[in-house]
């Protein structure tokens, strides 16, 4: 071995994740070569950030479905169904109560979304485990029923514009949290890192499991803090638009100096739930006895069963989670329109697991990463940013992310095959 | 055998049917503390199926459970396990994509405080009773599916008595093994048996069932041929009763008796 690869495997990192990494920046640096030099910019970065966010948020439970041999077509009309109910919620049932714009409006939204995603995701897990009809007709059902039932709710028409508070869900310059506390996010991430790294190097030494070398320790959290610090970096380095830090000169009474004003993005709303429901999602897959099942059931689904684990009642949490999932990434979408329209998410159900199948999950079951499915979620919307960006035919784009979905479970399975 | 306590199990005029096919006929067989009861038979004579309904694995159609005297009811592999029943498959039941300590609590995970799972806490008592059955074993990261027939009939093994097992169901222990594990295995069942835990042994090589059981039965066709104490019959006895459904006068007759 020599001593890089002895250093890798020091670290315990899993290769196939760093294989990823790598490759999406490759990518990012081929699209920024190519667009002469467009695409590695804060602007672009930040917004590839929040476009990102939505497949994201819902690849971290496709893993969780896919990992049980099952498939979950139906999230993207979820989405468009559970999007236009919370557009109606908050555009029309709420304010006959409480009024336009009052306080409470988004979260009063947002709670009946995410019930309503959880009580649709229960109803597909129930039939799904309970009645054993098979995962892919049940969703494919349920990816036209609720693309149905999507334009049920208003007859087709569009529900604009929402709520101004529920609206920071979906980004923008108001709906980033700015400079100041994107540091504080930053340095509280990476204290966690090391924390969480300490804590268990001290369990691992007070039972006397082997440790890694410390330098490894070292070079992980390294790595790990300077990542999180230069995101923050990236989205603290892209300004307001002019057209905005006009209105908000004008609202706060500020004489707008000469040079205009920097006002600093920072992390936007978006994309810090989207790496809530990883961190979330992460913990509940690894942590979890729910998450362990999760693993067994996909490994053998009738040892687990032998094992007395209640294989059923797992599924049909899973199906669930997903609805709570569609339901956020729902209420991210319809803010970052500014408008629930009955075809929003359209698609979007292939999109999910095109990013956790590139994000190392095995359609054969057992096998997945909800890191990695969010890096995939990532790298198909570098692709697709990138190619706008390159000014590429929208038919040739799909073409390019169809090979390249092809292109990397090729490569994976050839890896996998070898690791063996 | 203490004939004042009751049997550990007792299995009544158990019948599974698979469409129109009776895998299992009116079969009675018991258990007794400390017992090793040896289950014979050709391959399809009902053996691992009349197991299964004790494990939990499969329904039965009739029949009834006792254990310790008592009715049980077992209709899933929980129950089977709340009974102190732990079984060790034939096909292992591993999750092949987890690792050692993952597959031994699988099911009755530790956890911490917090509800958490307590990896270490399970990694450290599996290296404890690996330790005992295995002392090479040392692939406690890597998933199950990269170790060796041996190591994996090992975990399988652990895991079956890592929780204080009254009644141990073992269907082919030794299929996958080589000489020096099946002795191995050997050894522990007479451990185990000398605990005081009753263990119903499904095996296919007479040798080994001559060498480790108390008592004998044999199935044909779903039923039982007959049921014999080692002592009192020969190979020759039990070759013929597997064959045949021939029933020497040493032993009881069951209803699957020519």
């Amino acid at each position: 071995m020599t001593v890089l690869a002895r250093f890798v495997k020091a670290t315990e990192i899993d290769v196939r994740l760093l294989g990823m990494v790598g490759a999406l920046l490759l990518i990012w640096i081929a699209f920024h070569v190519l667009s002469g030099g467009l695409f590695l910019t804060p602007r672009n970065l930040w917004n590839l950030s929040v476009q990102s966010s939505s497949v994201a948020i819902m690849a971290t439970g496709m893993v969780l479905v896919i990992v049980t041999r099952n498939i979950d077509l139906s999230i993207g009309s979820m989405l468009g169904f559970l999007g236009m109910v919370m557009g109606v919620i908050q555009t029309d049932l709420i304010p006959k109560f409480l009024g336009f714009e009052h306080p409470a409006t988004w979260i009063l939204t947002l709670a009946a979304g995410l019930v309503l995603g959880v009580v649709l995701g229960a109803f597909q897990g129930f039939v799904i485990a309970y009645l054993g009809i098979p995962a892919f007709i049940v969703t494919l059902g349920g990816l036209l029923v609720w693309r149905g039932a999507a334009w049920w709710v208003t007859s087709g028409q569009t529900v604009a514009p929402l709520d101004d508070t529920f609206k920071l869900m979906g980004g923008g310059p108001e709906g980033a949290i700015g400079a100041a506390w994107s540091w504080v996010a930053g340095v509280t991430a990476c204290l966690a890192i090391v924390l969480l790294l300490a804590h268990r190097r001290s369990r691992r030494k007070a039972v006397r499991f082997p440790l890694r070398p410390m330098a490894a320790e070292v070079f992980l959290g390294g790595i790990a803090c300077a990542s999180i610090l230069g995101a923050v970096e990236i989205t603290n380095a892209y300004p307001w638009p002019i057209g905005a830090v006009r209105r908000y000169a004008e609202a706060h009474h500020v004489t707008l100096p000469d040079g205009g004003l920097f006002i600093a993005h920072g992390i936007a709303i978006p994309v810090l739930i989207a790496i809530g429901v990883g961190v979330a999602m992460t913990f509940l897959s690894t942590r979890t006895r729910f998450g362990r099942y999760v693993y067994a059931i996909g490994g053998n689904p009738e040892a687990a069963e032998l094992a007395g684990v209640n294989t059923r009642w797992v599924i049909m949490k899973i199906f669930m989670l997903m609805g709570l999932l569609a339901a956020i990434a729902g209420a991210v979408s319809i803010a970052r329109l500014d408008a629930a329209t009955n075809s929003e998410g359209t698609l979007a159900e292939l999109l999910v697991i095109a990013a956790a199948v590139i994000g190392g999950t095995s359609l054969s079951g057992g096998i997945g990463t909800v890191a990695g499915a969010m890096l995939g979620a990532v790298l198909m919307q570098s692709l697709q940013s990138g190619m706008v960006l390159l000014g590429v035919d929208t038919p040739l784009q799909s073409i390019v992310v169809g090979a390249v979905l092809v292109i990397a479970v090729g490569l994976d399975t050839v890896y996998r095959h070898k690791a063996q | 055998m203490n004939a004042a306590r009751p049997a550990l199990v007792e299995m009544r005029d158990i019948s599974v049917a698979f469409g129109g096919i009776h895998a299992v006929d009116r079969a009675s067989i018991d258990l007794y503390d400390g017992e090793v009861m040896a289950l014979v038979g050709h391959n399809g004579a009902g053996k691992s199926t009349l197991i299964k309904i004790l494990s939990g694995a499969l329904r039965r159609d009739s029949g009834t459970i006792a254990i310790r005297g008592a009715d049980a009811t077992i209709a899933n592999p929980r129950d089977a396990k709340t009974y102190g029943i732990e079984t060790i498959y034939q096909t292992l039941a591993l999750a092949d994509n987890v690792d050692a300590a993952a597959n031994l609590f699988l099911g009755r995970e530790l956890r911490t405080r917090w509800g958490t799972l307590d990896d270490i806490a399970m990694e450290a008592q599996a290296r404890n009773v690996m330790g005992r059955l295995n002392p090479h074993f040392q692939r406690f990261k890597d998933p199950v599916r990269a170790l060796s027939g041996g190591q994996r009939q090992s975990v399988a093994i652990a895991r079956a008595i890592l929780f204080d097992a009254r009644i141990l169901i073992m269907d082919e222990p030794t299929a996958a093994l080589g000489p020096q594990e099946t002795a191995q295995v050997g050894d522990l069942i007479r451990k185990l048996k000398s605990d005081g835990i009753g263990i119903f042994l499904i095996s296919h090589d007479i040798h080994d069932v001559f060498d480790l059981a108390d008592r004998i039965c044999v199935m044909k066709n779903g039923r039982v041929v007959g049921t014999a104490r080692v002592g009192d019959v020969t190979k020759d006895d039990v070759l013929g009763m597997i064959i045949l459904g021939a029933c020497p006068p040493a032993a009881i007759p069951g209803p699957g008796a020519t």
